[in-house]
């Protein structure tokens, strides 16, 4: 199946510096895609050279399988919400809405202020534009605001109308920089499912890109986790979470840090970094892994707590809200599984397949 | 109540005698364009005169070319803003939101520009327009004033405090970097455009220098040159029609100047930080 | 043939800076130049030829009576303006900042009568001043006779006329320079004045010495810098009013340069002029940005 979209070896520098290292990712037809990573990692400019606003030094951009190198934003046909919304200040919701059809349906003579409705064909367009705006707007929930300009719109609404003015183009892809980060917690959670209805109402594909690895984990089908401007591993959010295959990705996946474990801290992989998540490390009376504890968090459900090991590394376990905590100080044996192991070469990083 | 005397009257009467002296010409011009001439060659001071002298009024506005002044001035420093925005608008947005070689070079050409006062190059274009015969026309008044340093670095400064990503947005919607420039960036620049404005009117409808230098007709006069004309043409007699002249002359500034006092401060005051 | 991605990006900024440039170009740079090139030359206008004379301009300039005059004269001029005009603007703001608070209509009057000579059209407000100053009929001349005083040649005395005329320039900035106070008067933090009357210095020149003089400083040197910038290009109500006279006595830089290069047609010359006033122009200004950089930095 051809790719709706595909980055192929792109790099890109500015100046001296390398922004982008080889960097490649498939996008299906229909997916959700994360791009996932901290600040500064090159996911927002993988994103601009996908939209088009943005070159790569080499590489090549493919959009349904040919070569979309020589287009520019607007021909490429693919929709992009950005972080801050980017409205028009000086129109009206409709008017910031109607914008992309207006110059796809319009001719530049049509366009212009008054004699425009002189152009044949002009009132008409005007006309059908409208009908698709009120419709997206409807969509939206954004009837009652379309004569509001963006000034006086909360920060959910304007995301709305950031969001009406893509869906209104019918464009062949979806590319949202951060659309959530500028918005409080409770209403990032609720935009979050309304993202999800609209990705599953059109049956487009997404691209998202976010440095938050909770809403890449509950949105995607495929994560692109990046890191300095290079792929560090693309797949399922339960691929990234069960199999990372380099520590950093180990590290930046999961609600709670993963815990890196030295030779000699207690669990034995040779000369590996044994990465192990606090949801896997429960207290156990027959546990292999002993830690002296130094302080717990009863949050009424679970107890987090922090332990030392004996070599005095820093490991955190998550037990069930029922567990006794003992008095800080005392030993605690943990208990794992196996299978939960994760096991890293201490140089490069790289995963080891744990022995036996 | 000495402390209130020291700290409010006091102050507020040197103020007022300030204003006086302030308002003196305005006031004088305003009495002699109303008094009747027998009264203006008295050797008394009245301030006020016994009778309204319309007449005054009258000749200057229907016997004198002060009609056709203003209508020169209007015309003249409404093409020379035009122009000069026309111009200016697409440099400064180019500089400001997109990234091209010379860049860095041309914005320094244009500070460098704005070190250089228009009675420096009045020479040679004063030589470029001889040689191409447009001297004494109405173009030649407009023409010099098109290239506007100051209208590219103020636009320049206001577009660089745009979020680059509403270009993007405008540019994924499909608009070219020319319906940018005018249907985005421009109307958003609306508050310096005023500034602009106002001190581009201002400067322009109060030169003498240029017009002096590039005209001779006095059918292209602008109002200070015209005031000039008129007054050299009387002998010294009609000083009641020549101060109505020069009332009507200044009055249109006044009259903007108050109606939007801030406005036309502020834009006179950018002006100044050019230097 | 469709032109690259690059190809049409490259082609639309030109399209952008062009005409802007191609006009700065033309209009000033150009223009610069030929100035400095025609300052050693002693071309007329409308002579077919001219002769290089090297910095024989310069030193006519500067060795002849006129020309001399014409530079001390503009000398001496700014060096009056600049103190009234930046003095009165600082006292005329400090009483309107302070009345706003005891009466605001009023002090807003007031900052609008100051600044009307700014708004007014020199020219015609300068054919109204020589009626003000007229020998017989102008109020001054009246008023100075009924007091029982001696009237006065204001525009036609030799040793009057460049004093009259920098008042006249004083006149016409103490508003302009009013507002850049006012500006400097609204960022100075409040608490500081109460902190000062905690200290003992509440009484209104113990304020103005512990606090407005200082925070005032770098605007007062800005202003100073733009008084003296715009003092400099007087011309106005020279040919208005004096044309330069009586004998050269209020003939300035500006004047000359007009009279010179576009009355006598002595482009050569004027040329030479040209360059000294811009020279002490670009002098001005470069103290200008100085000064705004310490402003900037003041803080």
């Amino acid at each position: 199946m051809t790719a709706a979209l595909e980055l192929r070896d792109v790099t890109r520098r500015f100046g001296s510096t390398t922004v982008l290292d080889q960097v490649s990712v498939r996008i299906e037809p229909g997916s959700f895609t994360a791009l996932l990573g901290a600040s500064g990692c090159g996911k927002s400019t993988s994103l601009r050279i996908m939209s088009g606003l943005d070159r790569p030094t080499s590489g090549d951009v493919l959009l349904g399988g040919s070569n979309v190198g020589e287009k520019s934003a607007y021909e490429r046909n693919v929709a992009m919400v950005f972080q801050s919304y980017a409205l028009y200040p000086h129109l009206s919701v409709a008017q910031n809405i109607a914008l992309p059809l207006t110059m796809r349906h319009l001719s530049p003579l049509g366009r212009l202020p008054v004699i425009g409705s002189l152009v044949p064909g002009t009132v008409a367009a005007r006309r059908t534009i409208m009908r698709q705006v009120t419709e997206s707007a409807d969509a939206l929930g954004l009837t009652e605001l379309l004569n509001r300009k963006p000034g006086s719109l909360s920060g959910g609404q304007k995301q709305r109308v950031a969001l009406g003015r893509a869906l209104v183009r019918d464009p062949s892809l979806f590319l949202l920089d951060e659309p959530l980060s500028n918005l409080d917690a409770r209403l990032r959670i609720r935009m979050r499912s309304e993202i999800t209805a609209l990705h599953r109402s059109t049956g487009k594909a997404f691209v998202y890109v976010t440095h938050d690895q909770t809403e890449a984990m509950a949105m995607a089908d495929q994560i692109v986790v990046m890191i300095g401007g290079r792929v560090a591993q693309a797949g399922s959010p339960r691929e990234l979470y069960e199999r990372p295959n380099h520590r950093d990705v180990a590290a930046f996946i999961g609600h709670h840090a993963i815990n890196f474990l030295q030779p000699g801290d207690g669990m034995e992989a040779g000369d590996s970094i044994v990465g192990i998540r606090p949801e896997d490390l429960t207290p156990d009376e027959s546990g292999a892994l002993v830690a002296q504890l130094e302080s717990a968090e009863y949050l009424g459900s679970e107890v987090i707590m922090s332990l030392r090991t004996r070599q005095g590394t820093q490991v955190r376990s998550i037990a069930h809200g029922d567990y006794a905590v003992p008095a800080p100080g005392t030993g605690v044996r943990l208990g794992y599984h196996a299978r939960k192991v994760h096991v890293f070469d201490p140089i490069t990083g790289q995963r080891r397949e744990a022995g036996a | 109540m000495t402390r209130i005397l020291l700290s409010r009257v006091l102050p507020a009467a040197l103020l007022g005698l300030g204003a006086a002296f302030i308002l003196l010409p305005f006031v004088w011009m305003l009495s002699l364009s109303i008094k009747p001439r027998d009264e203006i060659f008295s050797t008394t001071i009245e301030l006020l005169p016994s009778r309204i002298e319309w007449s005054n009024f009258t000749f200057a506005l229907t016997r004198t070319d002060i009609p056709l002044f203003l209508w020169n001035g209007t015309l003249m420093v409404s093409l020379i803003l035009f122009f000069q925005i026309l111009f200016a608008v697409p440099c400064a947005y180019a500089l400001a939101q997109r990234n091209f070689l010379a860049r860095k070079l041309l914005f320094g050409l244009v500070l460098a520009a704005l070190l250089v006062p228009f009675h420096v190059t009045a020479i040679p274009i004063f030589l470029g327009f001889a040689q191409l015969g447009i001297l004494d026309t109405f173009q030649a008044l407009v023409i010099p004033f098109v290239p506007s340093a100051f209208g590219i670095f103020l636009f320049r400064q206001f577009f660089a405090q745009l979020p680059s990503e509403l270009f993007d947005a405008a540019r994924v919607d499909g608009l070219g970097e020319t319906a940018i420039v005018w249907r985005i960036a421009f109307p958003l620049a609306l508050p310096a455009a005023t500034a602009f404005a106002i001190f581009s009117v201002t400067a322009h409808w109060n030169d003498l220098f240029w017009p002096l230098i590039a005209t001779t007709d006095p059918d292209l006069a602008t109002p200070p040159r015209g005031i000039l004309y008129f007054r050299d043409q009387e002998s010294g007699d009609n000083v009641g029609p020549l101060m109505a002249a020069a009332l009507v002359i200044t009055a249109p500034l006044i009259i903007a100047f108050l109606f939007a006092q801030r406005r036309f401060i502020q834009g006179i005051a950018s002006g100044g930080l050019k230097g | 043939m469709r032109l690259s991605l690059d190809g049409r990006q490259a082609l639309t900024d030109l399209w952008l800076v062009a005409p802007a440039t191609l006009a700065l170009v033309l209009f000033i740079f150009v223009p610069v130049a030929i100035v400095a090139v025609l300052s050693f030359s002693d071309y007329q206008f409308g002579a077919p030829t001219f002769n290089w004379i090297g910095t024989e301009n310069y030193l006519t300039l500067f060795s002849s009576t006129i020309g001399r005059r014409a530079v001390t004269n503009t000398l001496l001029y700014v060096a009056i303006v600049i103190p009234f005009s930046v003095g009165a603007g600082l006292i005329v703001a400090t009483g309107i900042h302070r009345m706003a608070g005891w009466a605001p209509r009023l002090s807003n009057l007031m900052k609008t009568i100051y600044f009307l000579p700014v708004a007014a059209t020199l020219v015609a407000m300068s054919v109204a001043w020589q009626m003000v100053l007229h020998p017989s009929l102008g109020i001054v001349n009246q008023t100075l006779a009924s007091l029982g005083g001696q009237p006065q040649n204001w525009l036609s005395d030799r040793g009057l006329v460049l004093y009259t005329l920098a008042m006249i320039g004083i006149w016409q900035s103490i508003g302009y320079n009013m507002i850049l106070f006012l500006a400097g008067l609204a960022a100075i933090p409040p608490e500081l004045y109460d902190a000062a009357e905690i200290d003992g210095a509440g009484g209104a020149w113990s304020r103005f010495w512990t606090v407005t003089w200082p925070m005032l400083g770098p605007t007062t040197l800005f202003v100073m810098v733009i008084t003296a910038t715009n003092a400099f290009r007087v011309f106005e109500t020279v040919a208005t009013m004096t044309g330069g006279g009586p004998a050269f006595a209020s003939d300035t830089l500006v004047h000359a340069l007009y009279r010179e290069g576009f009355v006598y047609f002595k482009a050569g010359y004027a040329s030479a002029l040209t360059m000294v006033f811009f020279a002490f122009l670009l002098a001005l200004t470069a103290l200008q940005l100085r000064v705004v950089e310490r402003k900037v930095h003041y803080r």
